[in-house]
């Protein structure tokens, strides 16, 4: 119990302190792959820092959602990542929500998020906070479909058992895996706002979502919501890592060596998955944002056919 | 002795009508009224609960057909939907304790409110064919007349009118279902109609006799037309009751005629379920999408809702035919749960939607903004009202959307090919409802409540009484404690769900942490408590350490926008431009929505213009040709109206003779 309670502890703090160096390292992956020196791998470490001394600025008409918002956003996205194994399956806490809850508990987050964006009455929060909650409408039943799919192989919708099934020589290569991963992928990218869907590191785009939202935050607001941002995308890929390449991850009621091994090899997997994810985004452009439909509509289709396979046979 | 409450509480209901119609002129009468209905509801939720668990109270009245008597029965599943009524009726009656006194003429509102509540308790109640029909006419027409008490507007005309075809439309199909179920021996008694298996086809027949019938009024596609007009017609705190309350009790004729009178269903009837429970939760919710006055909007969203509900009974019908009893009792627990929670956080969006009505005398959302100030309480409770209803975790929505998600993940054991296809489509439908539900809910609370004020009403508004407040907050806390404690009433549904499937799901409150387990803990489970915690906790952490270690200074300042901010608030994103991306994706299609843009060449001062055409297919394609048939056939038969006592006396000569040889051709 004792030790079940640190090791859900330190996941706690390890996705907390590891989400702004992932930001980081694909920053900078992007940055050398486009021939630039790029910021230092801390520097969303210095952001924060420096966003959380700095004065709130609020409009005049702000209210009391829009100053709770963001704790509430960092606080549901924390607790979701949480739950998705990083270095150990087993997790103290896992049992609270499976994967459909956690997807629900990212839901949360962004309704806070879209209401937030509305809440100044400013044209560009409004434009942000309705493609944010078009992209939503159609990435979450994708996501819901992709829970199905792997729920229908594992058995489960508990992420620890999937995790451990993806582990055991069950698990063979299936069709329906695969569309799974590719929708999952697409899905991933569209919750975290990247290209081709959006791009985090514009302002003053027509086409932005997530930082058109964001645009009124300021000071240890906005360091919320951007830790939140971080911690979004380090869960997608911890998700991704945890059901499609668990190899390495620590058991429940496993010794200290494994777990340091499993945390290892998470990281090498993150650093991985950032360059892979720079790469993508160096390499593509970005989408008008009337064709994120087709994108998504796209991943949902992938998705619902991944399912429909297993329906029909349980060994696609 | 409980069981015989229930049958006061319907007498006391009556009573207290009556009483409203002696009283109407008085100025305390809707404090009276009201405050008796709240009491008696209150009484008759306890005597439900009571019942619940009891073993069925089963009584005859020397009413009705004289041969039958009226007969009355409170088994668990009655108790169950009794308990939903009356704690719908007792927060109604709290609003309207403070949101009643803006009523210009309560003569036309309290007496029909009382029996309405009447009405839907013996609906509910009810034994017989006969008690069922005609308290369930009773309760129609006690709130058609709820609908049309605000009768100088046209539009509720129009709105009772529909409302009172459909509603026709739908207790015809009912009378029919139950006259094949009864026979040719008339055996009206639900007993011996349980004691009699019909035929096949005959079964067939019934189910969709009985799926129009209650369809019509739970609000199922197409037939929901008269929903959407009918329900914002009527007082709000009315509105609340008729699409939290009176959707569930057509819900509960469902219940009792597919899954009790019936008997063993056939697969295919599933099928039929399942689609329509799907495209009516998509179509719903794309609909409440779309609307600008605020009341529709709940009332399409209402339709979402029935559908989902419908979703989870085509699970269990599938199941059952197939004899997985256990995971019938998900999909049923799944169902069951969602009518609590629908009612609890329907009731207490209108009851929001009534508040921001009394405070701002709108419903146009595109006329509303920033209510989140002068309406602090207000806003509050309907924010935890539309997250609730958006499926947010840890509040009672996702629970029953969760079951059901949980329900659709045992379905690859059916055997049957038709349903291995449609109950994934299915899935996929009702999660994208549920998203889509999410933008819904972001829209009318983000338009109405946040931004800044686009009319003059909305800057003025006021917060509303106490008692309306008391019974918004009350419904807010059930809609939490119904989120974060799912297993006490999971656990409260086994005797209803074992009445109608034979099994039930494993007990929750003894699992530990108070999680809900749906079948084993390896498999899934969901604990909205420690979420609810671990969010609180996480929350506050942050906030402390943040104020603590780092800065919690505040300045105010214009807003930044990007560096352009514009002090009209016409500037704002509306509601029809929040809606535009979703409406561009499926609207095209769904709605057949057309946008034209008219901007003036250069050097032309005339004004720009935006229309936005948006069609309801259904009511376009389906009820407009049958209106316009059923008028041209009037016009034709209008014809034998001017006829001579000469033509009239030939024509039922050869009535006569065409009946005489029809029977001499049939023996």
């Amino acid at each position: 119990m004792m030790t079940d309670l640190i090791v859900q502890g330190s996941q706690m703090a390890f996705v907390l302190v590891l989400a702004p160096f992932l930001t980081g390292l694909s920053r900078k992956f992007r940055a050398r792959l486009l021939s630039r020196q790029g910021p230092a791998v801390i520097q969303p470490y210095r952001d924060l820092l420096r966003l959380l001394r700095k004065d709130v600025i609020l409009a005049h008409n702000a209210s009391w959602l829009f100053r709770v918002a963001p704790y509430l956003i960092f606080a549901a996205t924390w607790v979701a990542s949480a739950l998705v194994p990083t270095f150990a399956t087993g997790l103290l806490f896992s049992w609270s929500a499976d994967l459909i809850a956690i997807i629900a508990l990212l839901g949360s987050a962004r309704f806070f998020l879209a209401l937030a964006g509305l809440d100044i009455g400013t044209s560009f929060g409004g434009i942000g906070s309705s493609r944010e909650m078009l992209i939503a409408s159609l990435a979450e039943p994708a996501m819901i479909m992709i829970v199905f799919s792997l729920a229908l192989i594992a058995g489960s919708t508990q992420l620890s058992t999937m995790a451990g099934f993806m582990l055991s020589p069950a698990i063979g290569l299936r069709v329906s895996l695969g569309l799974a991963l590719i929708s999952l992928i697409m899905v991933a990218i569209a919750e975290n706002a990247r290209i081709p869907i959006d791009n985090p590191s514009t302002h003053l785009e027509l086409t932005m979502v997530h930082e058109a939202m964001v645009l009124e935050y300021s000071g240890r607001h906005l360091a919320m919501i951007e830790l939140a941002a971080a911690l979004k995308l380090q869960l997608y890929i911890s998700l991704v890592i945890c059901l499609f390449v668990p190899w390495g991850i620590g058991h429940a009621d496993a010794s200290l060596i494994s777990y340091v091994i499993g945390a290892a090899a998470y990281v090498l997997k993150l650093a991985i998955a950032a360059f892979l994810l720079a790469l993508f985004e160096t390499a593509i452009a970005k989408m008008r944002v009337f064709r994120v439909p087709n994108f998504l509509g796209a991943a949902l289709m992938l998705s619902l056919l991944g399912t429909l396979f297993l329906f029909v046979s349980r060994s696609l | 002795m409980p069981p015989i409450i229930a049958l006061d509480c319907v007498a006391a209901f009556l009573l207290v009508a009556v009483l409203a119609v002696v009283l109407a002129k008085s100025t305390r009468a809707s404090r009276i009224v009201y405050g008796a209905t709240l009491l008696i509801s209150v009484v008759a939720v306890s005597a439900a609960g009571v019942q619940l668990a009891a073993s069925p109270w089963e009584m005859t009245l020397p009413l009705g057909l004289p041969w039958i008597g009226a007969h009355l029965r409170v088994d668990s599943l009655s108790a169950f939907f009794l308990a939903v009524v009356n704690l719908g009726g007792a927060a109604a009656s709290l609003y309207a304790l403070g949101y009643g006194q803006h009523e210009d003429a309560p003569g036309r509102v309290l007496p029909f409110f009382a029996a309405f509540l009447a009405g839907m308790n013996l609906v509910v109640m009810a034994d017989d064919a006969f008690t069922f029909l005609l308290a369930w006419e009773f309760m129609s027409l006690a709130s058609w007349a709820l609908v049309v008490s605000h009768q100088d507007e046209p539009a509720n005309i129009r709105a009772g009118y529909i409302y009172l075809v459909m509603a026709s439309f739908g207790t015809l199909c009912l009378l029919l279902a139950f006259g094949l179920l009864a026979g040719t021996d008339g055996g009206y008694a639900f007993a011996a109609i349980r004691a009699s298996h019909p035929a096949t086809y005959l079964a067939a027949a019934v189910l969709i006799l009985a799926l129009i019938g209650t369809g019509s009024k739970a609000g199922l596609m197409p037939l929901h037309v008269w929903l959407p007009l009918a329900h914002p017609a009527a007082p709000s705190h009315v509105s609340g009751l008729m699409s939290g309350v009176m959707t569930k009790v057509a819900i509960y004729g469902f219940l009792r005629i597919v899954f009790d009178l019936l008997g063993a269903p056939d697969w295919w009837w599933s099928v039929i379920v399942l689609v329509l429970g799907g495209v009516t939760a998509v179509l719903g919710v794309l609909y409440a999408l779309m609307q600008q006055d605020l009341k529709r909007l709940l009332a399409y969203s209402t339709v979402e809702n029935v559908g989902i509900i419908f979703i989870g009974l085509g699970l269990a019908l599938a199941f059952r035919a197939n004899n997985m009893n256990l995971a019938a009792a998900l999909a049923l627990t799944a169902a069951l749960l969602h009518v609590l929670n629908h009612m609890l956080f329907k009731n207490l969006l209108f009851f929001g939607a009534g508040a921001v009505l009394a405070a701002t005398g709108l419903r146009d959302i595109e006329q509303l903004g920033g209510l989140i100030q002068r309406m602090p309480a207000t806003s509050f409770v309907f924010l935890v009202g539309s997250a609730a209803i958006s499926a947010l975790p840890p509040l009672n929505g996702f629970v029953s959307e969760w079951l059901t998600f949980q329900a659709v993940l045992l379905s690859p054991e059916i055997p049957q090919w038709g349903l291995k296809l449609i109950i994934p489509a299915v899935g996929a439908l009702l999660a994208l409802a549920a998203a889509l539900a999410g933008s819904c809910f972001v829209r009318a609370f983000g338009i109405v409540f946040l931004g800044r004020p686009r009319s003059s009403a909305a800057a003025e508004a006021r917060e509303v009484d106490r008692f309306s407040i008391a019974g918004m907050a009350v419904l807010a806390l059930l809609c939490l404690v119904t989120g974060i404690l799912p297993g006490f009433f999971i656990d409260h549904l086994g005797p209803v769900i074992q009445s109608l499937v034979g099994g039930q799901m494993p007990r929750q409150l003894s699992v530990s942490w108070l999680s809900i387990v749906p079948i084993a803990e390896s498999r899934s489970s969901y604990n909205g408590l420690l979420v609810f915690v671990f969010i609180a906790v996480s929350t506050s952490l942050a906030v402390f350490g943040i104020h603590r270690l780092a800065s919690r200074a505040v300045r105010r300042s214009a807003p930044w926008d990007c560096g352009f901010p514009n002090a009209s608030p016409t500037t704002q994103y509306t509601a029809s431009s929040f809606a535009q991306p979703i409406r561009r994706v499926f609207g095209s299609t769904v709605f057949r929505a057309r946008e034209t843009v008219y901007m003036p060449s250069p050097g032309d001062s005339s004004a720009a213009s935006f229309k936005l055409r948006v069609q309801d297919l259904i009511w376009d394609f389906l009820y407009v040709p049958i209106v316009r048939s059923v008028g041209f056939l009037a016009d034709r038969l209008n014809y034998f109206q001017f006829l001579t006592i000469r033509r009239y006396l030939s024509l039922v000569f050869l009535a006569l003779v065409s009946l005489l040889l029809i029977l001499a051709i049939w023996s």
